[in-house]
């Protein structure tokens, strides 16, 4: 890593600058992470008086409970669907107000601003649009003749939050794809407008595969997103139910260590999230560097 | 434009005004559920033109609450929102800039070592580290403090990597002739460095300002005394606390609330939010 060619030289003025940093990092982040690690591998006496040590006795329990194997396939839904819906919508936009000249700027300021509504609050907002006595959504459905409620319908619960969590994320991946396709060569389109492509085809061919390093960084910070910044959709609103059909992983590590006061078991899941969390980010930080180095 | 297609351009016109208008749509909906008498919601399904109730709805949530169903006023809220975001961002800021400048200025045993230190904080949400993080903050008796709801979210990779990286293109020049002048290290940072920053510590105190304000998950765990809620996870009390249906025209006039301080600072600052989203990466 480098420094600048010339430097100061202190004995003590570095360590000074970089102290409050290092301090909160190693208080807030580093010892909490640890102990999670060390409290994985215990087990408490129901009256909270003894711990044992158990090894992995508590990721062996874990990986036999059937409902954390929901709650993962659960994540993967939530997960999987909120990406392709955000990612889907944005781009769409993004392509449209591509094409525009003056109206750009209109369009941009129009979508940008849902990145500003906390997650817990973008759930609200959905919430009380799918209410089944006083929202929209639903007396809109039934004029289709579909009969929604959330609170009884596990996969419409489901379908509520990953809107929520979508509809949050649409500006940030508008703004990247936008900046991806502002960066495609206007000659190339050209050319293979020449060549006789229709809109569609040059999309398909020449502008999709150029974008695909945008696409691929938005898909990582996406899975990130849905997997761990939800936690407001789902604690303001269906709260995991109904019958555990919106029971993401970072609602039920909470749930079992805050609430339930399983805190073996909470720290084992909060050490499998944090696996999760690394390998995400190592494959996002591999991407900028990639890009970085063309 | 390759070829001039009127329809194309029409085509895309409407959808992108109909899909504006569904992304707009829930919030149009709140304000106007926020602007209506409470029996209107007794009667079926929402109106959508605005009610006669506004005054009187935020005037209530504000200075009032409905301590029945679980809704202090939440002018205190809003404020103790303000002083976690204010403080995040400025913190961030702050100690962002003293790291960097040591990371990029100074060469000193165990850098590389530093950097891991501070790079690992991207990989610990706080969301992975509930309940230990929650232990330390309470036997550090930080708990319904102010402190205690700021100094465990002021530390950034983020923000250090983004300073870092700006320091970097700092022309050489610029030191050598501070140094010719005989200024020491922190005459440069103060007089130099900082004042060259000034757009990308701008361009971070917008980002982090969202995210101190968007904080849930933490004020949730920290606060237990009414006097440190925070607006965001506020809204979830009125939501699921009560027993019988939320009383929609409340919560939705503290949604709306809520929602605003951090819309507005997007809207009149939207260049430099979206060059501290771009060259953030996150």
């Amino acid at each position: 890593m480098q420094t600048k060619r010339m430097t100061f030289s202190s004995r003590w003025l570095p360590y000074a600058l970089l102290a409050p940093q290092v301090l909160i990092t190693l208080v807030f982040f580093v010892w909490p992470a640890s102990q999670a690690l060390w409290q994985s591998m215990l087990r408490e006496d129901p009256f909270g008086l003894r711990s044992t040590f158990v090894w992995f006795r508590n990721f062996e329990r874990l990986f036999a409970d059937p409902h954390y194997l929901a709650a993962m396939k659960t994540t993967a839904i939530f997960a999987v669907g909120t990406t392709f819906l955000a990612m889907g919508v944005s781009l769409l936009f993004a392509v449209m107000v591509n094409r525009m000249l003056r109206s750009r700027e209109w369009y941009t300021t129009l979508l940008v601003w849902p990145y500003a509504v906390a997650p817990a609050i973008a759930g609200v907002l959905w919430w009380f649009m799918f209410n089944t006595s006083v929202g929209i959504v639903p007396y809109m459905l039934q004029g289709f003749g579909y009969d929604w409620n959330h609170r009884l319908d596990g996969t419409d619960a489901m379908i509520l939050v990953v809107i929520a969590a979508a509809w949050k994320q649409i500006s940030y991946n508008f703004l990247f794809f936008l900046a991806g396709l502002q960066s495609i060569p206007q000659s190339l389109i050209e050319a293979a407008s020449i060549d006789g492509a229709g809109r569609m085809k040059r999309f398909w061919t020449i502008v999709f595969p150029l974008l695909s390093p945008t696409t691929f960084f938005l898909m990582v910070v996406n899975v990130v997103y849905a997997m761990f910044d939800t936690f407001g959709v789902i604690h303001a609103t269906t709260e995991g139910g109904p019958a555990r059909a919106t029971n993401i992983l970072v609602y039920k590590v909470f749930r079992d260590g805050f609430v339930g006061g399983n805190l073996g078991s909470s720290a084992a899941q909060s050490v499998i999230l944090m696996a999760i969390v690394i390998v995400l980010t190592v494959i996002q930080f591999r991407w900028i560097e990639r890009r970085v180095n063309y | 434009m390759v070829q001039n297609d009127r329809f194309g351009t029409f085509l895309a016109h409407l959808i992108l005004i109909l899909g504006v208008g569904i992304v707009v749509f829930p919030v149009y909906v709140a304000v106007i559920a926020s602007t209506h008498a409470p029996g209107t919601f007794l009667q079926g399904v929402m109106p959508l033109l605005p009610g006669s109730h506004a005054i009187e709805n935020y005037s209530e949530v504000i200075f009032q609450g409905r301590s029945t169903a679980g809704a202090p006023p939440i002018g205190l809220m809003l404020w103790n929102s303000f002083v976690m975001a204010m403080m995040i961002a400025v913190g961030k800021i702050a100690i962002s800039l003293l790291s960097a400048f040591a990371i990029v200025y100074f060469r000193f045993r165990f850098r590389i070592f530093f950097f891991w230190i501070i790079f690992i904080t991207l990989m610990l949400p706080v969301e992975v580290r509930i309940v230990p993080t929650f232990e330390v903050v309470a036997n550090l008796n930080l708990l319904n403090t102010y402190a205690g709801l700021t100094i465990p979210l002021i530390a950034s990779a983020t923000a250090t990597f983004l300073f870092r990286q700006f320091f970097m293109t700092v022309p050489e020049e610029m030191l050598e002739a501070a140094r010719v002048d005989g200024a020491g290290p922190m005459k440069f940072f103060k007089d130099i460095l900082l004042p060259l920053s000034v757009t990308n510590i701008a361009a971070m105190f917008v980002i982090m300002f969202i995210y101190g304000w968007n904080q849930y998950l933490w004020p949730l765990l920290i606060t237990s005394d009414e006097s440190y809620y925070t607006v965001v996870m506020g809204i979830q009390r009125m939501v699921t606390g009560a027993d019988s249906e939320p009383l929609w025209h409340l919560v939705m006039a503290t949604v709306v609330l809520a929602a605003l301080p951090p819309i507005l600072v997007i809207l009149f600052m939207q260049r430099l939010f979206v060059k501290g989203l771009t060259e953030t990466e996150k």
